[in-house]
């Protein structure tokens, strides 16, 4: 018991330290298939750090809305990390605390108040930036409820630990249309909700065009700090959801042994290096979308979904 | 079914299938006319993969025959004559104009799938594992692409319609009159050729004397 508590632990470890560098190896690895040299791969802890060490400076027309945001961003992907299976493919200690449903909501809850924050703070491009989260989210919304609602359908259940598992056993379910359909309606989400290139230019720094970052822009030292990391580590904890829940749980620790679940650590962080390229494969290959093309994406992500759905129920 | 090799050729057909629904949805949303080769392309692939796994499930040889006839007509020669006879700048058209919005347009197509499926699945309780997937997907594929057709506006798009709508009754005749003459099947790949070659001319001479294939202009007649 004491050790499914520490192991639960050391999975929020490998989230807060092994998330940043995976968005540095993204950047750097699409700033090297633009031919330019790239950041080092370490550049977003020393931003992190930087920003820790300066100084933070609050509105005092803003209210306690603003001065929360950064705290509850930083702390919903580590619940989430909580519920999840990052290393092991076992349920750890907290595992039935709540379901793939309940992290969806606790993302949620962060993306609401980063939204509102965003309108706290009375920039005009925080509010802009605001309500076309929303527009994203809503257009998400509908693909997010298709894809548990088909979860639940395969796995006839929605916690993590126990979807991972119905995908290979048998072995023939991997190649069901149903969780190729999925994975792929996911993988478009994740695009779409990391404000990655179809859908925002993670890299711009134009507010007008922006959707994801002009949110943060009025937060400062270890407020911006505490957006920032968040925002790595609800990358990493899609990209982990999307490995190891959907996609199939090879390379995590079966056995209770700590040193399986430390070799898990390797493992995991090459897999996700694996889904970083096809995403630096997707974002250096397509241009990202006018605003109101997004619906066209989307509804292409929920038609997906919707046909996974289709494929299970009548094949029954 | 008990035997392990059948039940993971049907998983593999129905993955197929899945993606041979996914082009169709495709071809409605490309929103240029190579995206919209490109599916199509991809599209008469999975139909020569789909009846190559068919083949090997049934001992079919002129299954394997068929996939090769269509890898080299539909994959190989169409997209080729398409490039050959049709202007580049009606293969370069980007921001392709349709009737209905492409998100509407594609729960438009999703309502389809299901009336096909509502259709298809009760004919086929009796039938063996292909059918059952590939009846519904071949039949949704051609309502869609019926539907691709009224909605786009340019000839290009539409000519991939009308294949899409022969590859899906290929994809659904495939599973269930497996020992569909071979003749048949030459004879109808060739009739596709011949279609395309005229369509392509046609659609160039239109694209020469109005400098647009949008065909919904051509309702009246015009006097010199």
């Amino acid at each position: 018991m004491l050790r499914m508590i520490l192991y639960n632990l050391l999975q929020v470890l490998v989230v807060l330290l092994a998330s940043p560098l995976a968005v540095g190896v993204l950047n750097r690895l699409k700033e090297r298939v633009q031919s330019k040299h790239g950041s080092s791969i370490f550049q977003v802890y020393r931003d992190i750090w930087k920003l820790f060490c300066k100084d933070q400076v609050l509105s005092d027309q803003s209210t306690w809305i603003f001065r929360l945001t950064p705290y509850l961003v930083f702390a919903a992907p580590i619940v989430v990390t909580l519920l999840i299976p990052v290393l092991t493919s076992y349920p750890l200690f907290f595992a039935f605390m709540g379901d793939m449903l309940g992290a969806g909501f606790i993302l949620a809850l962060a993306g609401f108040f980063a939204a509102l924050a965003a309108v706290d703070s009375a920039n005009p491009y925080g509010a802009m930036g605001a309500s076309r989260t929303r527009m994203v989210g809503f257009l998400a919304e509908p693909v997010f409820m298709v894809v548990f609602f088909t979860v639940c359908f395969v796995a006839n259940s929605t916690i993590p630990y126990i979807v991972q598992q119905t995908w290979i056993h048998p072995f023939a379910n991997f190649f069901d249309p149903s969780h190729v359909l999925i994975a792929i309606a996911f993988f478009m989400l994740i695009l779409a909700e990391t404000g990655k290139i179809p859908v925002d230019n993670p890299s711009g720094h134009f507010e007008l065009a922006m959707i994801d970052e002009s949110k943060s822009l009025e937060f400062s030292g270890a407020g911006a700090a505490l957006v920032k990391w968040g925002g790595c580590m609800k990358f990493f904890v899609l990209l982990c959801v999307f490995l190891n829940v959907l996609i199939a749980p090879w390379g995590l620790a079966a056995g209770k042994a700590p040193a399986a679940v430390v070799l898990a650590i390797p493992l995991v962080l090459l897999k996700v290096l694996g889904a970083i390229m096809l995403i630096t494969a997707v974002e250096s290959s397509l241009a990202k979308l006018r605003l109101f093309r997004i619906t066209a994406f989307l509804g292409l992500a929920l038609v997906v979904a919707v046909a996974a759905m289709l494929a299970r129920m009548m094949h029954i | 079914m008990a035997h392990p090799d059948i039940s993971w050729i049907a998983a593999l057909n129905q993955l197929t299938a899945g993606f041979f629904l996914l082009c169709s949805f495709g071809l409605i949303a490309a929103a240029q006319v190579t995206g919209c080769i490109r599916f199509y392309v991809l599209q008469s692939l999975l139909l020569a993969c789909s009846a190559v796994l068919l083949g090997i499930r049934d001992h079919s040889t002129d299954l394997f025959i068929a996939a090769g006839i269509y890898i080299a007509a539909k994959v190989i020669l169409i997209p080729l004559l398409l490039k050959r006879t049709a202007r580049q700048e009606m293969i370069a058209r980007r921001e392709l104009s349709q009737v209905i919005g492409v998100p509407s347009s594609l729960l438009i197509a999703l309502g389809l799938t299901l009336v096909a499926y509502y259709i298809a699945l009760p004919l086929t309780i009796h039938a063996g594992g292909g059918a059952r997937t590939n009846l519904p997907i071949g039949l949704a594929a051609v309502l869609i692409a019926v539907y691709t057709i009224t909605v786009r506006r340019e000839a290009l798009p539409q000519m991939l319609s009308l294949l899409a709508i022969e590859n899906g009754a290929f994809f659904a005749g495939d599973a269930i009159a497996p020992a569909f003459p071979l003749i048949g099947e030459l004879a109808g790949t060739f009739d596709v050729l011949m279609i395309v070659l005229v369509l392509g001319v046609l659609s160039t001479q239109v694209h020469r004397s109005l400098g647009n294939t949008a065909v919904g202009s051509l309702s009246q007649l015009g006097e010199e």
